[in-house]
């Protein structure tokens, strides 16, 4: 359209006001040197963030959401690599239904997911802790991991492949230094991205941890009390900032090396 | 044999595909379908005691549901309340899809990062913010007792089913927002000019030839917040008190507290099936009005 909008332009921007403020007000109030969260701001404390360096709990709760986030993650994009190869590749037989099924963790609630997961893991008689969780993020990534990797796929020139293999390389040559090298930044950002979600990740740390607290568990169990609120609203602008750069250098690896014709397949996700 | 085995290999797509396909298939089947399937026959046996489960077939635990007022109350509001915030959530994010779409010239991509970066923060943490803001202490009661607009707090702010629909319509925001952007980008602009130049308005260019064709980003955007959001646990929770409750909390409360599997299995599976069947009603009433608009 050729002419302007004002009053969708005022309504876009009052939105994304909608969109931003409620999560910058933590921030704000971690600042603030005051117990409750409320108007007018007392005074500028960083008293809020000292005291969360020193947690213990918090520490060894970051520590696992780590080495959940990094195996969960890991896991899943090797996973859905393969996956997202076979959908940008091949067409067969069943590819809507294969398809469908992967895509079904991202859908159902997650509830039902960690519920039912809950129900085999004990009665299998394993001890709940950070094994299932780590299960549990993966399925639940792969679905997220395999979409960016299709859109990266989707656009590639397949006879770069071919090529390789007619100059005499094999399979893993071809894969390893063809296919590979220009899958890798979606690969990256599948990888940035997977480990964010498992990070914020909670329902299904909630019902599968067990003792080995997470980091969204860790601040569920502080958000009962008023006066340990303080160091969770520090401790969730610290998270807010560290996600926003990942989640940002993987919008930007997503587009590296790919045509401006490719753009609106990455917008599927 | 391996020879024979490799030239069927490389000439059949679907033995190949179904390679790469299988540790995501594997992985689908052992963490979701296995748990999923005998999550169901849990909700066909009897908790006899804290501990003990008596593993007989009965179809007990549903009619239990049914005949637990409150059960059947939490499963329709959470039902109501999926459905509210799925569709304030469509009507308020069109708008905008529709203006970045057709108005914004630059820098489109920039646009929908900018829109879709809140949803990456932790969810958590995002319902958490609303409970700063709604709370009888919040950012909205201390600014309007402060300002001398009020004397007491609002009360209906908090623990209640709007703080619910509130949290949601934001937390849920970027699954209507990318569904309904990818489908209204796509529409070839010279439909629109065509409408316009046969003497149509503006309205009527809207209901007959843009919102039909963007109804597949519709359809897209009601699946993906409806069907989560009746699951959700964490904003009840946090902010819906006795009134804002849903089934979520009390499957929750079936595994926890109570101790009663069977009973949360047979909740989990209701809610499941509601879902699933709404879904397909939804789906395929909106197919037949996308044939009859256009």
């Amino acid at each position: 359209m050729n002419e302007k909008n004002n009053t969708l332009l005022i309504y876009t921007l009052l939105y994304f006001g909608f969109l931003y403020v409620p999560v910058l007000f933590l921030p704000i109030f971690s600042f603030n040197d005051a117990n409750f969260m409320s108007f007018p701001l007392a005074g500028f404390t960083t008293e809020h963030y000292e005291e969360m360096w020193s947690k213990r709990n918090l520490h060894k709760a970051l520590w696992a959401s780590i080495k959940v986030g990094v195996v969960a993650s890991v896991v899943s994009t090797t996973i859905a690599l393969f996956a997202a190869k076979a959908f940008a590749r091949y067409k067969f037989r069943g590819e809507k239904i294969s398809y469908g099924g992967i895509m079904m963790p991202f859908l159902i609630p997650e509830i039902i997911l960690a519920v039912a997961i809950l129900v085999i893991w004990v009665n299998l008689g394993f001890k709940l802790g950070l094994v299932p969780v780590t299960i549990g993020h993966t399925l639940f990534c792969t679905p997220f991991a395999m979409l960016i990797l299709i859109a990266r796929i989707e656009g590639f020139d397949f006879s770069l492949e071919e090529a390789s293999r007619d100059l005499g390389e094999n399979a893993w040559g071809t894969f390893f230094r063809v296919s590979l090298p220009l899958y890798l930044p979606g690969i990256v950002a599948a990888l940035l991205l997977s480990f964010i979600i498992s990070f914020d990740e909670f329902i299904l740390a909630f019902f599968l941890t067990g003792s080995d607290a997470t980091l969204p568990m860790y601040m569920w169990g502080q958000m009962r009390f008023v006066q340990k609120l303080p160091h969770v609203l520090a401790l969730g602008a610290v998270i807010i900032v560290f996600t926003t750069f990942i989640v940002l250098l993987a919008f930007w690896l997503r587009n590296v090396g790919q045509g401006k014709a490719k753009k609106d397949i990455t917008m599927k996700l | 044999m391996i020879k024979s085995w490799r030239k069927i290999y490389a000439k059949n797509d679907n033995i190949k595909a179904y390679t790469l396909l299988s540790p995501a298939l594997i992985l689908v089947i052992l963490a979701m379908v296995v748990p999923m399937v005998l999550m169901l026959s849990f909700s066909m046996f009897t908790q006899v005691s804290m501990m003990e489960i008596d593993y007989t077939f009965t179809f007990q635990r549903y009619i239990d549901f049914f005949q637990k007022n409150l059960l059947v109350t939490l499963l329709i509001k959470s039902i109501k309340i999926s459905f509210l915030v799925t569709l304030i959530t469509l009507i308020t994010a069109y708008p905008v899809c529709y203006y970045i779409a057709f108005y914004v010239k630059k820098n489109k991509m920039l646009w929908l990062v900018l829109l879709t970066l809140p949803f990456w923060t932790s969810y958590l943490l995002r319902v958490f913010s609303w409970k700063i803001i709604l709370g009888t202490k919040g950012v909205i009661n201390s600014s309007l007792i402060n300002a001398g607009i009020l004397n007491e707090p609002l009360t209906f702010l908090m623990y209640s089913e709007t703080a619910v629909v509130i949290t949601l319509t934001h937390a849920w925001a970027a699954f209507a927002l990318l569904p309904l952007y990818v489908s209204l980008d796509k529409i070839d602009f010279s439909f629109i000019e065509a409408g316009r130049d046969l003497g149509l308005s503006r309205f009527e260019v809207f209901w007959k030839i843009t919102f039909p064709l963007s109804l597949p980003g519709v359809i897209g955007a009601i699946l993906i917040i409806f069907i989560p959001t009746v699951g959700d646990y964490v904003t009840p929770a946090l902010l819906g008190g006795i009134e804002g409750r849903m089934l979520s909390n009390m499957i929750q409360a079936y595994f926890g507290k109570i101790n009663n599997i069977p009973m949360g299995a047979a909740s989990a599976t209701i809610m499941l099936t509601t879902v699933v069947l709404i879904t397909i009603i939804v789906s395929n009433v909106t197919k037949r009005l996308t044939q009859r608009l256009t």
